[in-house]
């Protein structure tokens, strides 16, 4: 059985092992114990509906393209908030907090992340974010999931036990992400009612009717509680912590606040989730008065401002060292605005990551802008998403990279997003700073055929050609190639005429080159 | 008996009940009286009256066929010579070997006999009389004996209460059981005499005051009869008879039972036994309240013992103990239908088991063709019912299982931290990847459950119309738009994404994409739903 159709069939429980490349679990729980990684903790921050890249990060370096591609929600140049780790963008200027953590260092970005071959359902594309696969690939597993199973196949049998006492994964809300889904049971701990889990801590009982049914589901909530394993542990942790920084009032500072009170407490817990709506902006994104204000600048108000509440509270209960922070939605949106000043559901966004010990730069470079874009036009993707969630496994749970391809179903290169003390592991911790273009091409426009010339630092480079909306026409170049420039010429007799991205992909460095046909 | 006061009081009398007849009160009559409320089900008594469903319900049901060989295999071949898909119940006993084969297809039988019944109250009154006549295979042993029994419970589930009694005395499975066979005039056994007041007719209501002197002498009455293994009847000696008179106590009117010699004397003496119990009023009384508390409710107050027991029970005996008219009443009372009755019952495990797989219409292998599957398949089913502490087959006593009598938990009993976690596991791994024998899957489809409702694209009606069908007491508004946000809508606040989704789905049946979606969602939707609470209730 080849080790991709394991992960996707979930009755593989009895061999689990074949998961490992034969190597048995003891020997990984070995690696897992000399670890550096066995206290850092994941807390991701789900940003439902498919956020507006382009008005989250503004490319100030194409400010005029920017202005002409979105004339009804473009934020004027000086309401944006600048960053010292670079000038070629800005900020919306909700996120003065943001700002505030790029500064201090505790932040980071990654312009234009997405995938090949994008879906704009919002279900298919949260799904394909959540479960790690290529866009045509479906499994009922998630990328989460999948890595706590790593180290706890057996999961739930036999939990909570000496080395695990808490729960795995958390997830703030009603619904357990389908991220921490492993291949046989969900990881994540299963809250089985919206209010329970704040009752759980809270000591508060939630109400039932005065009939008989009422009687006795009041009885079957007790049974339940006493059932939940967790209960104790997780109410232990919340009780240590009394005192919290101040939170927005707001739904998704609520949560954090929660988290950090567990976290303070000193649960174990590795992965914890937790999610905000209301990103899908097809209409008023923005004021029309004031472009710099209206519903999507309050929606990166209340991510950033929770998000800074959260890190200064983690400051306070000495665990900030111990947490690092990723955002991510479905999908970008369309990079010409729409006529009801909003956005269509696009593809490639910016994801941001944040904590103490997070590599705080930006990597990559401002999204292509056509000088006249079509309502069709997408941004294309820099980094693979896949790449980040590699990133996060290798350099910050520690995870060998053989088990990471396992994870993620594919190898995917790491980025440097994490600094070198949380793992022991060598990765960059100055921002690279491409100003070199590493791929052009000649003609361009082009007609039968173009040069790609692509320079390369050596090993496995792949150039990828895109559509304008995100679909992978050709791969001309993928393989092991010698550092230095290469040059391949692309049959392109088959192309219609329009607009093509070529993406360069080398380790680490990730980027675009606009076309013409 | 001890009294129980409830936080609000069943309204309504046994008078006939002319209300609403729509989703609330059909699933809740079907859920009740059967197991779990099939939405199929539903729809066709809608258009029926209360009387015309209650009737239908009760109807005659229609003989079963008995249970297979479904266990031979390459290395093993029953020793009887009993072929495969063939019936083994009239075979000879063979070892314990084929025995222990038999008996796992006798309980497997049971439950597929539950999960493909009729619109027809039978196998929820089988399972009451199986309750209430309780019997162990662990101790009777021979599977034959089981399924002769039975058929005894199924002969006469809705049928004449006296003569079922007279039956189940001289059941060769009850000889067994409660060693009717052992009793002789030299050395009584009183185990099957004193059940037959105490648990089977009178009980133990403040209305029941027989006396031991009673049990001894009904014992008395009922020595000599013996067990046939071979052909499974029973027999009588009369050398083993005690054939003098039985004296009753001043409770029975000072009955005398004159003692008899002969076979057909003992008969009539068990007969005498049974009309001298059967004329005091509280066996329909006794009856009355064991139908009430597997029914309706566990809590019999003085207002139920008036309201509903007495009228009941004189309709017991006005019909010379028939049972099907007290059921007709019951089911077609006001009292059944009032709205604090709906959710007030925790289902049992065998209810939750088999309810889920009907209410989910689950589709198992043909028998024809995967009759091994078949019947492991539903063997899987019997043992979820097992592990949650309702073993078909095997109750723990002879009084049955705790949770339909012990006060003041009753149904309670049911849940505990041992068995509430593996209720929801059946659920969960009911939705998730189902259960597997041989290659053959049985899974809970959510898809098609969904295509059920009126209107499945609008994620609102399509929660609430599965809502009526799955729980029987309100959820808040917040719980539903909750569910709806985060589950069919991934996160977004326009329902329109559920709608086109779904119509998608609909309107490319061959998109695979598409229905792989909508199935992550409704499965994430009804693994919800039913790991809450509210669905243990009933």
């Amino acid at each position: 059985m080849k080790r991709r159709d394991f992960i996707q069939n979930t009755f593989a429980g009895v061999v689990m092992p074949a998961l490992l490349n034969g190597l048995s679990f003891k020997a990984f729980g070995n690696v897992d114990d000399a670890a550096l990684g066995d206290e850092n903790i994941l807390v991701v921050v789900q940003l439902s509906g498919g956020n507006d890249g382009l008005n989250t990060v503004i490319p100030i370096d194409k400010y005029g393209l920017y202005q002409n591609a979105r004339t009804n929600i473009a934020i004027p140049k000086e309401k944006l908030l600048t960053i010292p780790q670079t000038d070629t963008l800005g900020l919306n200027p909700g996120m003065t907090s943001f700002q505030t953590m790029f500064k201090e260092g505790k932040a980071a970005l990654i312009q234009s992340v997405g995938y090949p071959n994008p879906n704009f359902s919002h279900f298919r594309a949260t799904d394909i974010w959540n479960t790690a696969t290529e866009s045509n690939v479906y499994v009922n597993n998630g990328w989460t999931g999948r890595f706590l199973a790593v180290d706890n196949p057996g999961f739930p049998t036999g939990y909570p036990n000496a080395k695990y006492p808490d729960p795995l994964a958390i997830q703030i809300g009603s619904v357990v992400n389908t991220a921490l889904q492993g291949p046989i049971q969900s990881m994540g701990m299963a809250i089985s009612n919206p209010s329970s889990f704040y009752n759980l801590i809270s000591n508060k009982v939630e109400s039932t009717p005065n009939t008989l049914a009422g009687k006795e589901l009041k009885y079957l909530r007790e049974v339940a509680t006493q059932t939940n394993l967790y209960a104790n542990t997780i109410k232990s942790a919340a009780g240590k912590v009394t005192k919290q920084a101040t939170y927005p009032n707001t739904g998704l500072a609520n949560q954090l606040k929660i988290v950090a009170q567990l976290i303070g407490g000193g649960l174990k817990t590795k992965v914890y989730y937790v999610s905000i709506g209301g990103f899908d902006t097809h209409s008023a994104q923005v004021n029309t008065s004031d472009t710099a204000t209206g519903s999507h600048t309050n929606l990166w108000k209340t991510v950033s401002d929770a998000i800074k509440a959260f890190s200064d509270d983690l400051s306070g209960l000495g665990v900030s060292k111990k947490v690092l922070g990723l955002t991510y939605s479905e999908f970008g949106r369309r990079v010409k605005s729409n006529a009801s000043v909003g956005t269509d559901h696009g593809a490639a966004a910016p994801m941001f990551m944040f904590g103490d010990l997070v590599n705080p730069i930006v990597l990559g470079k401002s999204p292509d802008i056509s000088a006249s874009p079509t309502t069709n036009d997408n941004v294309t993707m820099q980094y693979d998403f896949r790449s980040v969630y590699a990133s996060i496994l290798t350099q910050w749970f520690c995870l060998d990279q053989s088990y990471v391809d396992d994870v993620l179903l594919k190898d995917f290169q790491p980025l440097p997003l994490v600094q070198v003390q949380a793992c022991g592991k060598i990765t960059a911790n100055e921002p690279i700073t491409l100003t070199e273009d590493l791929i052009s091409n000649y003609p361009n426009p082009f007609s039968d055929s173009t040069t790609l010339t692509f320079t390369t630092k050596g090993g496995h480079t792949m150039i990828q050609i895109f559509d304008n909306i995100g679909r992978v026409i050709s791969v001309p170049v993928d393989g092991e190639y010698d550092a230095g420039r290469h040059e391949v010429v692309v049959d392109t007799r088959d192309f219609n005429s329009g607009m093509y991205f070529a993406r360069l992909q080398n380790g680490e460095i990730q980027q675009v080159r606009r076309m013409i046909k | 008996m001890t009294q129980f006061y409830s936080p609000t009081a069943i309204q309504g009398g046994i008078d006939e009940y002319k209300g609403e007849w729509k989703t609330a009160q059909i699933s809740h009559l079907l859920k009740r009286t059967m197991f779990g409320a099939n939405p199929d089900d539903i729809a066709y008594f809608q258009k029926k009256t209360v009387s015309q469903t209650i009737d239908e319900l009760l109807a005659s049901p229609t003989p079963v066929e008995p249970p297979l060989n479904y266990y031979d295999t390459v290395d093993y071949k029953d020793p009887q010579g009993i072929k495969f898909g063939e019936t083994w119940v009239n075979a000879i006993y063979g070892d314990g070997t084929v025995n222990s084969r038999r008996r796992a297809s006798y309980k497997y039988w049971w439950a597929i006999q539950m999960a493909t019944q009729k619109r027809s109250i039978n196998e929820k009154m089988v399972l009451f009389w199986h309750n209430h006549f309780s019997t162990e295979i662990n101790d009777v042993d021979d599977a034959r004996f089981v399924y002769v029994h039975n058929t005894v419970l199924r002969k006469y589930t809705m049928g004449n209460f006296k003569d079922f009694v007279r039956q189940i005395t001289l059941d060769p499975a009850m000889l067994r059981y409660l060693n009717g066979r052992l009793n002789t005039k030299n050395a009584p056994d009183e185990n099957y005499g004193r059940e037959l007041q105490e648990l089977f007719t009178l009980g133990k209501g403040s209305g029941s005051k027989y006396t031991e002197d009673d049990v001894k002498a009904a014992a008395r009455v009922l020595t000599g009869f013996n067990i046939n293994n071979d052909r499974i009847v029973y027999t009588f000696n009369v050398n083993n008879h005690d054939t003098t008179d039985k004296k009753f106590s001043a409770f029975y009117n000072n009955t005398v039972i004159k003692g008899t010699n002969t076979a057909a004397g003992a008969e009539k003496e068990l007969d005498d036994l049974l009309t001298m119990i059967f004329a005091v009023e509280e066996v329909s009384r006794h009856i009355c309240r064991k139908l009430y508390q597997f029914f309706v409710y566990y809590d019999i107050t003085p207002t139920v013992e008036k309201d509903i027991i007495e009228p009941l029970a004189k309709i017991f005996r006005d019909n010379k103990y028939e049972i099907k008219p007290v059921l007709a009443a019951l089911f077609k009372s006001q009292h059944f239908y009032d709205a604090n009755v709906y959710g007030s019952m925790i289902k049992s495990p065998l209810d939750l088991v088999i309810g889920t797989l009907r209410e989910f219409n689950v589709a198992f292998p043909s028998p024809k063709d995967f009759l091994q599957e078949y019947y492991n398949l539903f063997g899987e089913m019997a043992r979820q019912g097992q592990i949650m502490q309702q073993d078909i087959g095997d109750p723990p006593n002879v009084a049955g299982w705790a949770a339909y009598y012990q006060a003041p938990m009753f149904y309670g009993i049911w849940v505990n931290s041992d068995t509430y976690p593996k209720r929801n596991q059946y659920t969960d791994t009911f939705i998730n990847s189902g259960f597997t024998k041989n290659n053959k899957k049985i899974q809970l489809d959510v898809v098609a459950f969904a295509k059920k409702m009126p209107t499945p694209n609008e994620p609102n009606k399509l929660i609430s119309d599965s809502l009526e069908i799955l729980y029987k007491i309100p959820v808040t508004t917040e719980l539903v738009q909750q569910l709806k946000k985060d589950i069919l809508l991934s996160g977004q606040s326009t329902d329109y994404y559920w709608t086109e989704l779904w119509d998608t789905m609909i309107s490319k049946p061959n998109d695979t994409n598409t229905l792989n979606m909508v199935t992550i969602r409704l499965r994430n939707l009804y693994k919800y739903l039913m790991a809450l609470p509210e669905y243990q209730l009933s």
